[in-house]
Parts: C-alpha cells; structure tokens; sequence
C-alpha cells in the first residue's frame, strides 16, 4: 500500500508536468481546431531559457527562490512571444486553407525548432543547475517520501491553474478566447478581435509550457533538443484523455496519464510506457473520442 | 491501356536497361549504386502513401510502422528459416497488409488530426514492440541480413508498385477514394461504402509500404526499432507533400528529390531536417498543391475552372 501511494505522489509529480503542456494543446485546439505540434518544441525552448538564465542569476548569487522566480517569469515572457511568433508566420497564413495543411505546417515547425536547436546547442544534454537544494520529507512517520521538487512542481503548477482559471473566466480576453472557440464568425461580428485573441491563446499556452520546461528540468536536472518530443505527444495524449477543449480536462488527463505511467514503470515495464500512453490515446479515440470532460459535437454536414 | 501507358512502360524499361549498362560498365560506383536503390524504395513508400494521405484523403503519419512490419517480417523469413527472397519480400508486405487492415478498421473512423495521432501512436507502438521483442533483436534489431537486393529487383518492384497503384487510381474504386478525398458526408450520400474503400486504400499502402521495407532491410544488411521512427515517417510525408498530395507523378519527383538530398546531406543531419521542415512550411503557406499538385493541368486560359474542378487537397473542403 506505502509503494502504491509512493508512486501515486511521483505520478502526480510527472503527471503536473504533463498537465501544464496539455493545457496549451486544449485551448489553441479548442481555438482553431489544430493540433500544434510544435508545443512540446515550445516546453523545449523554455526549458532551456530556464536553464541559461538560472545558470546566469545562480553565478550572480541571488537567492535560489528568487532565482526560480525569475527564471520561470523571464522563461514564460520569452517562449509567449516564441508562441506569437510561430503564430504568425506559420499558422496564421493558412487560417482559411485546409486543416491538413495546417497540420502538416505544424509538423514542419516542430521538426524546425528541434532541429535549430540540435544546430545551435548541440545534440548533446546538458546539466541543468540545481536551483533548490533538494530535501527529502517522511510523510506521518511512514515509509512514503516526499522531495521538495515534487512539492513545488504540484504548488508552481496549482497556482499557475489559478492564475489561468481566472484569465479565462474573469478578464476580458479569456471572454474573448471563449467566444472565438465556440464560434469564431459570430465572434467577429460582435466585434472581437480575433487574430489578436488567437495571439494570446498561443501566448498564454506557450508560458503554461515554458513553465512546464523550466519544472522539468529542475526535475530531471538534464536539457536537450529533442525533449520535447514525448511529452509533447503524451501531454497530447493528456489532452485527448480529459476531452481536448476542456481545461480542467487537461488537468486531469495529465495526473492520469502521469500516474498510469508511473506505476507502469514501478511494475518493471519501464520500456513499455510509451506504448501504453499511445495505446491509452488509441482506446479512447475509439470508445470515447470526445474524452472524460469533452462535450460531443455533431458533425455539421 | 492507352498509348500513354505503354509509352510511359518504354520509357521506364529504357532508363532500367540505361542504369543497368551504367551499372555493369562500372560508370555509376557503390555510392551512386546504393542511392539508386534507396531511390526505388523511397518511391515506393511515396506512391503508397500517396493513395491513403492524396488520394483517399486520410492523414496518415505512420507509415514507418508498416515499413518496420515489412522489413522485419522478410528478414526473419530469410536470415531463421531461408526462405526464398523475393517470396521473403511478398511475405513481408502481405503481413504489412494484415496489419493495415487491423489498424484500418477501428481507426478509421476517426477523421482528419485525430486520424493522424492516432497512426502516429501506432507508428510508435509498433517500434516500442520491436525494441522490446527479444527474437527480433530488441533495441540493437537484426543484422547480418543477406544482401539480396540488386538494382534489376528493385526497379521491376518499383515498377509494379506504380502501375498497380496507378490503376488504382484510375478505376471505379479509385474514384471512390476521390470521393471521399473530396466530401466524405457526400460520398455517403451518393452510396459508396465509405468504410470499405478507407481501409482498402490503408491496407494497400501497408502492402506495398512492407515490400519496400523488406527490400531496404536486403539492401542495407540492417535494421533496427529506431530507423523506423517517427522522423521516417516524416521523411516520407515530406516526399508526399513536395510533390504534391494526390499526384502520382509527384510522389515520385518528391521521393527523388528528397534521396538526393538525403544522400548529399549526409554528413549535416541538423541541416537536413531544417531544409525538410521549411521546405514543408513554405510549401503549406505558399503551393499547398505540391510542386506537380492539382494546378498540373492549370493551363492560364480555363486555369481557374480547372483548378476548381479538380480539388486536391489545397482546396477540399476545410470543415
């Protein structure tokens, strides 16, 4: 029982990770009905401006929290207007071409970043600096053990949902996003600016993965290129889970997929984790594709 | 079998017996001999992905995996229980097929993106079986695999590959596919078992995605899990798309055009995939038809009309 909730807490822990880059999947979808490849490219990227400025203010000798902080904010600021970008010039020209188009665009831009990235930074990982002096915590005097790590990943995480929550919810650009996503002509008409809505959409869903990148690689402790690549596909296949569109949806499908996974690999059939997302991700297209949160939409003829 | 068809059969059996002169002459050495070879694969593996993402309309991104079925499935017949070769080759793809068929079915209800994530997943599925697989040689894969391979078999499986394919194409379920490219709800409506015609053009791209692979396992001694991955399938994708979606021709000009660049690439990996992923992007934004799409028979005067009565996929409709 101690190892099962031992793997549930590690679970969480991955499953957050997946969670915050899920949720950049689910809102651009739910936008402009495309999957963006290119968003577990994005994390990528984030992880490794992450990287660079925590190694920049760490040698300055700043305080670790306030290393973090600013690691994560700088990191989140940079990969938003990454995402702005990206939109722009590849996405937005094809706004009215067909949505295998923009697919395949989204795939090029994918392969684009991993590969400037092997280019620039080299094929090789990197160490990422230990921001926190990890700790180990028993939890009630059993064998269970919390890190400070998984503690802030599942705090950072939290607030970052709350913080989202009220953007969509409360502010006048998350009614917009709202409005664009449930019908994007009679959302012009009444005025919205639905380019510059599209804009924060990919802008908000690229700090979330920024974020993502950053808590990874003080997991992880270690960046490449190409780590963006599968859990970019799995946080898809979080987003799936929950019902695509569906914030809380995201949420939930990544701790679900983070904990299926874990005990996966806990039971010594570490090699087959992948399949299992990908065969979770098959399954649910087939017997429930508008997933656990999803809403069923009939096709229009 | 019009003349256009017989010429187009002379022309190909000319440039066969041409490189076969260059060949046996020593003119063309081992480098240029093997891209050759590599050419007639990646042709293969265009065409055939041509008839599922260009003709029939569906997106699939996972055309490694059939490979991997393929070239794994012949090797074993040929290195544990000596089969005959080119019946090593047809063993493959008809596994393939099978495998088409088992995915094709449930998947292929799914539409558009959805479609494509879910081949992508069993792309990857495929490639986590064969890396955890101990009598396929789990990560390290199978080697020692005879070299069977010449230019002569090669070629006439290419050749066979296009033709049938291509009449097809050209025939009354060809132009079901069409249909379905077109407006799946509206070639419901007109009768055609929509279903059915999905996954004989899924099953079909499998088939002739194995052979292809069974023949590049016999050129290149090896293989393992990870040459059958995702960027694979992107590769092939690519070739597709350059081309243009939905032309047979295309398809060809694309798998040529991106060997030689693979081949002269080869010493930049990075820069490969960079060149890949823009000319993709810019293609997308700019010819979405591909460089021999649909706007082929665009002549200036009905250019408009033409290209609006013919489709392809720049212009289906974006539901």
């Amino acid at each position: 029982m101690e190892y099962f909730i031992q793997q549930l807490i590690n679970g969480i822990s991955v499953g957050s990770i997946y969670a915050l880059i899920a949720l950049g999947y689910t809102m651009v979808y739910g936008i402009i009905k495309l999957i963006n490849f290119a968003h577990g490219d994005v994390f990528m990227v984030g992880s490794f401006i992450g990287l660079f400025s925590a190694r920049y203010l760490a040698s300055a000798g700043l305080p670790p929290v306030l290393v973090l902080i600013i690691s994560l904010i700088f990191s989140m600021t940079v990969s938003a207007l990454l995402g702005i970008t990206i939109e722009r010039l590849a996405y937005k020209p094809l706004r009215k071409s067909t949505r295998i188009a923009a697919l395949i665009t989204a795939i090029g831009v994918s392969f684009l970043l991993e590969y400037t990235g092997v280019l620039v930074l080299g094929p090789q990982a990197q160490g990422f600096p230990d921001i926190m002096a990890k700790k180990q915590y028993q939890l009630f005097g059993t064998s269970i053990q919390v890190e400070s790590n998984q503690v802030m990943i599942l705090v950072t995480t939290i607030i970052l949902m709350i913080i989202l929550q009220y953007i969509v919810r409360y502010t006048k650009t998350g009614k917009a996003m709202r409005a664009v996503s449930f019908d994007m002509e009679a959302a012009r008409l009444m005025g919205i600016n639905v380019d510059r809505t599209i804009s924060a959409t990919f802008a908000i869903g690229s700090a979330l993965a920024a974020a993502a990148g950053v808590i990874f690689g003080m997991t992880y402790n270690s960046v490449d290129p190409l780590m963006g690549v599968m859990p970019g596909l799995k946080a898809f296949v979080a987003a799936v889970l929950g019902g695509i569109g569906s914030i809380p949806g995201a949420l939930v499908g990544g701790l679900l997929l983070g904990t299926v996974e874990t005990e996966i690999s806990s039971l010594g059939y570490s090699s087959w984790r992948d399949g299992v997302a990908f065969a979770v991700l098959i399954l649910i297209l087939i017997f429930k594709p508008s997933g656990l949160f999803g809403k069923n939409v009939r096709e229009k003829v | 079998m019009n003349k256009k068809f017989w010429l187009g059969i002379i022309t190909a059996l000319v440039l066969y017996g041409v490189v076969q002169v260059l060949l046996t002459t020593g003119v063309l050495d081992d480098v240029q001999r093997s891209m050759l070879l590599l050419i007639c694969v990646n042709v293969m593996l265009a065409v055939s992905l041509n008839l599922i993402n260009g003709i029939t309309g569906q997106f699939s991104i996972g055309h490694a995996g059939f490979m991997s079925v393929g070239a794994y499935t012949s090797a074993i017949l040929t290195l544990d229980h000596n089969a005959p070769f080119i019946l090593a080759i047809i063993a493959g793809g008809v596994v393939a097929a099978i495998c088409g068929v088992l995915i094709g079915m449930p998947t292929l209800r799914l539409n558009g993106d959805y479609l494509a994530i879910a081949t992508l997943g069993f792309g990857e599925i495929i490639r986590i079986i064969m890396l955890n697989t101990e009598y396929v040689g789990g990560a390290s894969g199978l080697s020692g695999i005879p070299a069977k391979s010449t230019w002569t078999i090669m070629f006439f499986f290419m050749l066979i590959t296009i033709v049938l394919i291509n009449n097809f194409i050209r025939s009354t379920h060809g132009r079901a596919c069409l249909a379905i490219r077109e407006n799946e709800i509206a070639a419901e409506a007109m009768g055609i078992n929509t279903t059915l015609y999905k996954v004989i053009a899924f099953t079909l791209g499998a088939l002739f995605a194995g052979m292809a692979g069974g023949l590049s396992a016999h050129t290149f001694y090896v293989i393992t899990p990870g040459s059958f991955n995702f960027l694979k399938s992107f590769e092939i994708l690519v070739m597709v798309v350059l081309g243009g979606l939905g032309s047979t021709a295309g398809s060809i000009v694309g798998a040529v055009f991106v060997t030689l660049l693979y081949t002269y690439l080869r010493d930049f990996p990075e820069w490969r995939m960079i060149i890949y992923s823009i000319v993709l992007i810019l293609m997308m934004i700019f010819r979405p038809g591909g460089l021999l799409g649909s706007t082929k028979f665009s002549l200036k005067k009905f250019g408009k009309k033409e290209a609006k009565a013919n489709g392809g996929i720049g212009d289906s409709s974006a539901s």
